[in-house]
């Protein structure tokens, strides 16, 4: 890439926050039936970055949480696994081991995750050591309060260097949306992220309110279109927190195929940071395989 | 990407295959080919359609006095939908005789607070019989059932709900000034908006106490004809709101009935000027809500992914049949390519088909002969030199379906950027400094509505108020209120419908 098509991270994109939730408000008017409904609940199913990043996670607690993610539900063994767990970097390698021989991987969260409070050189040994206990991805975090300070070139060289360190791993970049505010902050950190070399770029840590939400994710979806525009390089999308009802999901899907195309419908593209999201897709699933709707009680709570 | 996967990833997910490649050779976005919507269409079992409609004079159906009957097309399949009384002279003379018959005995005796009732009662009915009402105009005039039932019947009943509430408080509209009622109305609307059109015209001249004859459009009679049943299903007294079906003839016949004393009508400019001249010395108040082509202005500091939105919202509502649509965009030099992809990728994911099926965003062209005027115009762009791109979506066999359609290499003395085209057709001119945007948007005859869209402020007012245009929307477009006044300038129109405004063409003092 070269240093001419970076833009200048002082300018601001306009983005008209009335309008984007009334694109998204109308997006959300699909309807989604029958055969196209199925799909994409399977589709949600294999996006899903399954999660657990609490204080009291152990490894029984990591374990129980990967064979979720290799077989979501017994009964239906041709269910698609999901696409990946997500730990802290410490329960990295109990998942690698649990997910032996699967196509699901682990990713690890870095970088003093979820404040990201720490010097640089903390965050790049966090990363090390995430990617050296074989962490497939790295999410890891901007500082937002130098973000929100305008030092803009400092976000920019973080996220370059976490990237180095990464090596083979894929690196996500967490914007924390929620801490951003405006729109327009949101499509700016959407654009450091991906020129300093993201491969993803994702809502939220889960930890803050609000997490990830539908005009949030149109926007980062747009900068993730007209980057694609201008470079010819595809970069993923994950919005996080928040998402709990399989109907929610299906909308998320209907704003990458109505703003970025078939291309991004893909766990390699596009994935979901939830934990609860998993069961009622499975429900749902299990309704439209079946005709009924089972009770909660059949679906396990990992 | 790991090494973990010593094994053949297991493919159970059955997606994102073939895995696309980064990057692909030309940056295209493709919209189609994975993730296809399975159809959705609206249930339109329990809507009853009647076979033959007659007229809707003094209270009650009534056979026309000729016997003569047209039909009504469903322009999606082309198959005939129903017959409705096809009015003459005479049947014209009955309804404005009935209306005056009302007028005289009964509603300009009532009291402002009684017929404040009863269009209340209208305003209710039309929600609760507001699903059938949306199938019914989707099913005769070809729209999306998402633009029916969530801007066509919602916005009609809000016009009775919100000139009800003034029935009663005209004194307070016009303050000292003792506003009185005119008589009967003759008010002849189009087939765009049948059902909202109907609610422009009959709201306001109820609540201000006068009796109507009302004519829908030839091919979109029927919601007319379901709102005769309300008239009569609220109780409303007989002869105030009369309902008489044709074409341009019948329309004739009431603009020139003698005992008419008021004439509204929406519609094209050519016959705007025709009931001009007919009315001329006769002493009847007239409104006319005519043709437009509206600029849509576009500066480079505009959100420019919100801005793609209202381009397509100003000129794909409705199939473009919209009088106040923006069908001529003009963006500002810097920015027009970047512009122009991002609306064609936009365009690729605009549905055209099935009027009923909730997923579809551009439905069927009303009528034939529209849709080879449409056609007609198409060639007349390619011929004028434009380049014409249109959206590679797929179009059903049966029915008058026509692709979202832009034409870019246009200059101002085109026919396709003077003359009105209304359909889902956009000409697209660039422009350099914010007196070259004004100076274009209004070069044109018409001067009914525009959008200027910029992050800035003070741009909006400056250009705002240069532009000539009854309506300008600022960082939106095709946004209707009640509350808000609507109509044109120069051959756009006279007078205003709506809000306030909407009730001077229906008082005198």
């Amino acid at each position: 890439m070269s240093v001419s098509v970076i833009q200048d991270f002082n300018q601001t994109i306009p983005i008209d926050q009335v309008g984007v939730e009334e694109r998204v408000s109308r997006l959300n008017k699909r309807s989604i039936k029958k055969e196209s409904k199925l799909q994409a609940l399977k589709l949600a199913l294999s996006m899903i970055d399954h999660t657990t990043l609490e204080g009291k996670d152990s490894k029984g607690k990591v374990i129980q949480l990967c064979s979720k993610a290799k077989m979501p539900y017994a009964p239906m063994p041709d269910l698609p696994s999901v696409a990946a767990v997500c730990v802290y970097p410490n329960m990295v390698a109990t998942a690698k081991k649990a997910l032996r021989d699967t196509a699901v991987k682990v990713a690890s969260v870095a970088t003093a995750f979820p404040s990201g409070m720490a010097q640089l050189g903390i965050k790049l040994d966090d990363t090390r050591y995430a990617v050296s206990e074989g962490a497939d991805e790295i999410d890891m975090v901007i500082s937002r309060g130098e973000f929100l300070k305008g030092n803009y070139t400092f976000i920019f060289d973080e996220i370059a260097a976490i990237k180095e360190v990464c090596g083979e791993a894929h690196l996500k970049v967490i914007l924390e949306t929620g801490e951003l505010e405006t729109l327009e902050n949101v499509r700016k950190a959407s654009d450091i992220a991906m020129y300093a070399g993201a491969d993803f770029i994702k809502t939220s840590t889960g930890k803050i309110s609000p997490a990830a939400t539908q005009p949030v994710t149109l926007v980062m979806l747009e900068a993730i279109r007209d980057f694609y525009r201008k470079t010819g390089t595809m970069v993923g999308m994950k919005p996080a927190g928040g998402i709990r009802k399989a109907k929610e999901a299906l909308q998320y899907l209907v704003l990458v195929r109505e703003t970025l195309g078939s291309a991004w419908l893909s766990p390699d593209w596009f994935r979901f940071g939830a934990s609860s999201l998993t069961n009622d897709l499975l429900m749902q699933i299990v309704k439209q395989e079946t005709g009924v709707y089972q009770s909660i009680n059949y679906f396990s709570n990992d | 990407m790991s090494d973990i996967n010593t094994k053949e990833p297991i493919d159970k997910a059955n997606n994102g295959s073939p895995k696309p490649t980064s990057p692909n050779a030309d940056r295209k976005l493709d919209f189609a080919s994975f993730w296809e919507y399975s159809p959705a269409p609206e249930n339109s079992d329990h809507v009853e359609i009647d076979e033959r409609y007659n007229h809707f004079i003094n209270g009650e159906f009534v056979e026309p006095v000729k016997g003569r009957y047209m039909k009504s097309i469903n322009p999606a399949n082309e198959e005939v939908l129903c017959e409705f009384a096809e009015g003459t002279s005479e049947d014209v003379d009955r309804a404005v005789k009935a209306a005056r018959k009302a007028y005289e005995k009964t509603w300009s005796k009532i009291s402002g607070k009684e017929r404040g009732k009863y269009i209340f009662r209208l305003a209710r009915i039309i929600q609760e019989r507001a699903r059938e009402l949306a199938i019914t105009e989707t099913i005769d005039g070809g729209k999306p059932i998402r633009e029916s039932r969530d801007v066509d019947v919602p916005l009609a009943a809000a016009h009775f709900f919100y000139y009800a509430g003034w029935a009663d408080k005209l004194n307070y509209a016009f303050p000292g000034r003792k506003p009185k009622s005119i008589g009967v109305c003759g008010q002849i609307i189009p087939w765009n908006f049948p059902i909202l059109m109907l609610a422009w015209k009959i709201a306001p001249a109820l609540a201000t106490g006068n009796t109507v004859v009302l004519k829908p459009a030839e091919s979109t009679p029927v919601t007319a004809l379901k709102f005769a049943e309300i008239c009569r299903d609220a109780g409303l007294p007989a002869g105030v709101v009369n309902i008489v079906t044709g074409a341009g003839t019948t329309g004739s016949e009431i603009v020139n009935h003698p005992d008419v004393n008021k004439i509204a009508f929406t519609g094209s400019t050519i016959v705007g000027k025709i009931i001009q001249k007919s009315v001329a010395g006769t002493g009847k108040k007239i409104t006319l809500e005519l043709g437009g082509k509206g600029p849509n202005i576009v500066f480079e500091d505009a959100p420019l992914d919100q801005a793609v939105e209202g381009i397509v919202n100003a000129i794909f509502f409705n199939q473009g049949h919209v009088c106040c649509a923006g069908s001529r965009l003009l963006v500002q030099e810097g920015i027009a390519d970047r512009l122009i992809q991002k609306l064609k990728d936009r365009m690729e994911t605009l549905i055209v088909g099935d009027p009923l099926d909730k997923n579809t965003d551009i439905g069927a062209i009303n009528s034939k002969a529209q849709y080879d005027r449409i056609l007609e115009y198409l060639d007349i762009g390619v011929n004028e030199g434009a380049e014409m791109y249109q959206s590679s979506c797929s179009i059903p066999d049966n029915g008058y379906f026509c692709r979202p359609t832009i034409f870019t290499n246009v200059s101002q003395s085109n026919r396709i950027v003077q003359e009105e085209i209304f359909g889902p057709v956009l000409t697209i001119q660039t422009f350099r400094t914010p007196e070259e945007a004004i100076e274009k948007a209004n070069n044109t005859p018409y001067g009914l509505a525009s959008g200027v869209w910029t992050d800035k402020g003070s741009k909006i007012f400056k250009v705002g108020q240069a532009v000539r245009s009854g309506v300008i929307w600022s960082n939106t477009y095709n946004k209707f209120d009640p509350t808000s006044p609507f109509g044109g300038y120069k051959e756009s129109g006279i007078g205003r419908e709506g809000g306030l405004h909407g009730l001077y063409p229906y008082i005198k003092f």
